[in-house]
């Protein structure tokens, strides 16, 4: 396994077949450099006819079908898509295939790499008009002579007319650009987008998979990092999260409580109340730090501050500019809310399901193995169906969240239905 | 000087200058109407202008001014007074000093510190000064409508006014029309029942009358009032959400123990003290089982109104039936 890989937990299947991909793309260099030079009166993607005449047999390691100019990484949150995206792409940019030491790889990491486009979309959704000025940025030729890589994080937050406007541009990238989106699952985006890229699958990590992540590259302590990763259910991020900081692990055991805790009308209201008061202060918390140095360097372009002739015009456009800038902040406070009551949702699941496991007696690995004891009496004390029906409440309100229902309102209803079983 | 409101009639000799002061548009634009009318009825056919003071030229003023070849004068009316330009606000403060015999200066000026000059120039000279401030209070407009019968003639008793303000709500403009047609229609003393005979239903239902009734049980009325917000075109999304509000305050001051301070209570649930006492009037006849359904009815109903369903009027309608339903069921 080659460097940019390494950070990639229990996908040996995924990188077997990004290596490959990795290797048949810098045959294709090659072969157009033998054939007079990068980026010929063709270049880029060689018709299949072509590619047959070429007549090397294709070895182990090069199998010209194995690239492709269109990628789309799928997979549970957390299970790392993205990060199997900027490995891929470090491979593709990196002379060397992906070494993970060289300049190249080190700044396709921290994404600064010159041919390497990042997107990742913060608000609630991604339109068409950046979409548009994005396939035109995409359009250009790499400047380090290799490939031109477009990242397209969470390309499901791409509205419908912004997908559709990608189409063209994923169908018939410029000869050497390749795309590489990232979306929880293929049925996430449009059909059409679907069937114009290759469809990489990246599987759940198993916990003791996710565990040795942390412990190999964050140094936490074996058992503390089994424990965080069993919570976070193969959620790489979110384990490490829950191992280093000591609020998201609190924020947990509140939420764990409401089981408990809710046994009447006015405790369900109590702890709905609190559930999305936890999760506006943390968003408020996220956003506020981002949004005044974000205002204060806008007003700085415009010139505030600076005297002499002429800043009142340049003034002149201030207001129009902070209204969008304001907008898109909102946007963002929007979707951190969201996403922070998402995850509390997604606990509260796990511990239902964890209870479901206990009732039906099944052997499998527990998500909450810390918080045994409250699972059994919750067990006991319910019958399988009733369970089942709280899982169906918790995801109801999940859904009702995004159809952007209050979410107090959401929030109370599912309580209310924990309560009722 | 003689600063008037605009409740009483305007004065039958038309003074010279004329400032309209104030923003209540209704008003300004009645005033100025009346006293055009008024300058030209006084038996002279009289030219008139009207136009906004940023369209004003400079050295414009003069010409519209100056003496007409045939005689008889001329009315100019310069609407938005605060909104001349430097220029033409010195000739305007210039011609205040000495107006001219035969010409009727009509000026509206919105207040506040713009072109406060000019207002203060006018005071001084001595201009008639009509003020239509903006009526924004409930017994502000219990005035209008009493001084709006009392112009056509009539009187109006207080329950009469103020059923007439819950039937047509707090546009000045519709409300002027609803007096004049109320006087035309009628001969003797206006009264409430009049009132109730011409104008049905109330106007400005809010989302929270509709909770009100429906958390009261009272289903014909929170329909009666649901299709009544509908039609005046409140948002679905705003009679929801105080549905959803009536119903989670039943939730939280019935789930507090018995004897808890009424102050206590409004700052747990997060609403008004006045709003806790009725709160707990309406919880009469309720059941916690009966809230926590009442409840995920309006949560249902949201997600409905938000995209789910066709009809929100629709959703909205079963949610107050089920809120009702679920009052009664024990």
């Amino acid at each position: 396994m080659s460097g940019v890989f390494g950070d990639l937990a229990g996908q040996d299947s995924v990188v077997a077949q990004l290596e490959r991909a990795a290797a048949a793309a810098a045959a294709l260099l090659d072969g157009q450099a033998l054939r007079g030079g990068v980026g010929g009166e063709r270049g880029g993607w060689p018709p299949r006819a072509e590619r047959a005449l070429r007549g090397r047999p294709p070895g182990p390691a090069q199998q010209p079908g194995a690239m492709t100019h269109a990628w789309l990484f799928t997979g549970p949150p957390g299970s790392g898509r993205s990060v199997a995206a900027r490995a891929f792409a470090a491979a593709l940019l990196c002379p060397d295939g992906g070494c993970g030491q060289c300049a190249c790889c080190r700044q396709v990491r921290a994404g600064t790499h010159a041919d390497l486009l990042l997107i990742r979309p913060e608000g609630l959704s991604y339109g068409v008009r950046q979409t548009r000025e994005l396939v035109l940025r995409a359009a250009g030729a790499p400047t380090g002579g290799r490939w031109h890589v477009v990242l397209f994080e969470d390309a499901d937050r791409c509205t419908e007319q912004a997908a559709n406007a990608l189409l063209k541009a994923i169908e018939e990238p410029a000869p050497r650009t390749v795309w590489l989106l990232c979306a929880p699952s293929a049925e996430d985006m449009v059909p059409t987008i679907r069937s114009r890229c290759r469809v990489v699958t990246l599987a759940v990590p198993a916990p003791a998979a996710v565990a040795k992540v942390l412990v190999a590259r964050d140094g936490i302590d074996p058992a503390k990092a089994l424990v965080a990763a069993r919570a976070a259910q193969g959620h790489v991020g979110r384990a490490r999260r829950l191992a280093t900081d000591a609020d998201a692990a609190m924020r947990r055991d509140e939420v764990l409580r409401v089981p408990l805790t809710a046994t009447s009308l006015g405790a369900a209201l109590t702890a709905a109340a609190s559930l999305v008061r936890t999760a506006e202060d943390e968003a408020r918390a996220v956003t506020e730090a981002l949004d005044e140095p974000e205002r204060d360097a806008l007003r700085r372009a415009f010139g505030e501050g600076s005297t002499g002739k002429g800043i009142a015009r340049a003034m002149r456009g201030i207001a129009g500019a902070l209204k969008d800038l304001e907008d898109r902040q909102k946007s963002r406070a929007t979707r951190v809310k969201r996403d922070t009551l998402d995850q509390a949702l997604l606990d509260l699941a796990a511990f239902y399901r964890d209870v479901l496991m206990v009732q039906l007696g099944t052997d499998v690995e527990l998500a909450n193995a810390d918080r045994e004891e409250d699972m059994r009496r919750a067990a006991a004390g319910s019958s399988p169906e009733a369970t089942l029906r709280r899982l169906q409440a918790i995801m109801r309100c999940r859904e009702r969240l995004t159809l952007n229902v209050a979410p107090l309102l959401a929030v109370e209803d599912m309580t209310l239905s924990l309560v009722q079983g | 000087m003689a600063a008037r409101t605009a409740a009483t009639p305007p004065a039958t000799a038309t003074a010279p200058v004329t400032m309209v002061l104030g923003e209540e548009e209704f008003l300004v634009e009645r005033t100025v109407r009346g006293l055009v009318a008024a300058a030209c009825g006084a038996g002279q056919a009289r030219d008139v202008r009207d136009l906004d003071a940023s369209g004003l030229g400079p050295g414009e003023l003069d010409s519209l001014t100056s003496p007409s070849l045939f005689g008889g004068g001329c009315v100019l009316v310069v609407r938005s007074a605060q909104n001349a330009s430097k220029d033409v606000t010195a000739e305007l403060t210039r011609y205040l000093a000495s107006p001219p015999g035969d010409v009727v200066l009509i000026m509206t000026h919105a207040g506040g510190p713009r072109g406060k000059d000019l207002l203060a120039a006018a005071r001084a000279a001595g201009a008639t000064v009509i003020e239509c401030p903006k009526v924004t209070r409930f017994a502000e407009r219990l005035d209008f409508v009493r001084a709006e019968f009392r112009r056509a003639g009539r009187r109006a008793d207080d329950a009469a006014a103020r059923a007439l303000l819950d039937a047509v709500g707090s546009d000045l403009r519709e409300l002027a029309a609803a007096c004049d047609q109320l006087a035309a229609d009628t001969d003797e003393r206006v009264d409430e029942a009049m009132v109730a005979r011409y104008f049905r239903g109330r106007a400005e239902a809010t989302g929270f009358t509709v909770a009100d009734r429906a958390v009261e049980g009272q289903l014909a009325a929170a329909l009666e009032q649901l299709r009544w917000a509908l039609a005046t075109g409140v948002s679905p999304v705003l009679i929801c959400s105080a549905l959803a509000q009536g119903v989670r305050l039943l939730g939280r001051v019935g789930a507090a123990p018995r004897g808890t301070p009424v102050a206590q209570l409004a700052a747990q649930a997060g609403a008004p003290p006045w709003k806790i006492d009725r709160v707990r009037q309406q919880l009469r006849g309720w059941h916690p089982d009966g809230i926590a359904e009442a409840l995920r009815a309006v949560a249902e109903a949201d997600a409905q109104v938000k995209g789910e369903a066709a009809s929100a009027g629709y959703a909205l309608e079963r949610a107050v039936r089920r809120i009702a339903a679920a009052r009664a069921s024990r």
